[in-house]
């Protein structure tokens, strides 16, 4: 099999992620679209590692996870702390620098 | 193993010179299967009403992508990312969800005028780009890694990580405590004033006159015992105090018209007790069986009703409903 193929999927995920990411208001789904996209460059990082016959691809990918699970628990504390205190989980509702 | 390697050089060979090819017909299958499924699982993404659908399209494609891995030669990798991804992330999702309330639906309403179709442009132009680059790149015959695997891929992994990368690793460990501990100081928060206790929320209640008995049940009503049926009040409206606010809130509450128009059809059986058993008008608001003999039905009920006097505006409309599907039939 062509493993550019996993590549194509790859940027397909990535672009369906950053679509999410600007269309969508609730701050929890456009999390999700962040995390879709972190996967999608994961795995392309996987499929050149294997192309290029090297796994430092697979040790930049393990990396990636990592500092996205540190992301998740962080971002989702502000979502959780700005629903606290706007009782809102919409990007739209947190313009408060706006003005 | 001989066997793949031979597909796979069958498959270099179909294919153009210059692509990087690997893997048998296995793989292919396995790619055709699984990625229109992660395409559209992604795509459950941007189009999902609801945050807790969306969140579960987004567990099926980390679950795809850690089965891809596997395959990719890559098994530390899909072991780490179904349970790291699907297990811990996607579950903090989830608990976040309903900690926030799953009711959260999105608004609709754009905000910035033209903002999907610019964010579908940009989308579309991205991929295209992207792929159209991918697709002029010249690869290096696939190498694999066999010859880099030779102790196992967690072996390799593991050497590179406490190897080449232990400074990166050290310093992630270092990441995530402070992430940990930004969760909690963010999630945290401090009591401002005591926790009231029983004797000062009565008292409060009493002083601010709401009510002061129990709530009303749902469903008391001669037709229905479901919790999303209000419990009518004397005078027959629907009571909004009887069913849960989650149900309210879901729009999963039972239509207040289509129960006014139960209160004409028991009406109509009080004041024609002997009249047919039939099948009467149904619950949701569509005609039964026979629509136009339970409409009469209805139409009738709802005089005698009037002349009894005491309805109130949701009657009235149910009376009008009645009489037109009447006059239809």
């Amino acid at each position: 099999m062509n493993l550019v193929w996993w590549l194509y999927l790859s940027v397909l995920l990535f672009t369906i992620g950053g679509i999410t990411v600007l269309v969508r208001r609730n701050a929890i789904i456009v999390f999700m679209g962040v995390e879709l996209m972190l996967n999608a460059t994961n795995l392309a990082f996987v499929t050149f590692a294997r192309i290029n016959g090297d796994v430092e691809g697979q040790v930049i990918a393990l990396f990636v996870m990592l500092v996205a699970a540190a992301e998740v628990v962080v971002g989702l504390a502000i979502i959780m702390s700005i629903f606290r205190t706007r009782r809102s989980a919409s990007v739209d509702d947190a313009s408060l620098l706006q003005y | 193993m001989t066997a793949a390697t031979a597909a796979g050089a069958l498959v270099a060979a179909s294919t153009e010179t210059g692509q990087a090819s690997l893997g048998g017909n296995g793989e292919e299958v396995l790619f055709w299967v699984i990625a229109p499924l992660a395409v559209i699982a992604a795509l459950g993404l941007v189009f999902a009403r609801k945050a807790v659908h969306a969140a579960l399209c987004m567990a099926w494609v980390m679950i795809s992508l850690g089965i891809v891995y596997f395959a990719q030669q890559a098994p530390f990798l899909g072991a780490v990312q179904l349970f790291v991804y699907t297990g811990a992330v996607m579950m903090l999702f989830l608990f976040v969800l309903m900690l926030v309330g799953v009711d959260s639906s999105d608004s609709l309403v754009e905000t910035i005028k033209g903002q999907r179709w610019f964010a579908l442009v940009f989308g579309v132009g991205l991929a295209v780009l992207v792929i159209s680059v991918l697709r002029d790149v010249t690869y290096p015959s696939a190498a694999g890694l066999k010859d880099v695997d030779t102790g196992g891929n967690i072996t390799t992994l593991a050497g590179l990580i406490f190897g080449t990368y232990v400074w990166a690793f050290e310093v992630t460990s270092a990441l995530l405590i402070t992430a940990a501990l930004g969760a909690m100081i963010l999630a945290h928060r401090e009591r401002l004033t005591p926790k009231p206790t029983q004797r000062e929320l009565s008292i409060r209640r009493i002083r601010e006159g709401s009510i002061k008995a129990p709530l009303p049940a749902p469903g008391v009503f001669a037709r229905h015992n479901a919790v999303d049926t209000p419990a009518l009040l004397p005078d027959g409206t629907p009571s909004e105090l009887s069913v849960s606010r989650v149900l309210t809130a879901r729009g999963q509450l039972r239509d207040l018209r289509s129960v006014a128009d139960d209160v004409r059809v028991v009406e109509a059986e009080l004041t024609d007790p002997l009249g047919d058993q039939g099948p009467r008008t149904s619950r949701e608001g569509t005609p039964g069986i026979v629509p136009g003999d339970a409409a009469e039905r209805v139409a009738g009920g709802g005089q005698a009703g009037g002349g009894r006097g005491d309805t109130g505006g949701s009657t009235d409309r149910a009376d009008g409903t009645a009489d037109g599907k009447g006059a239809a039939t």
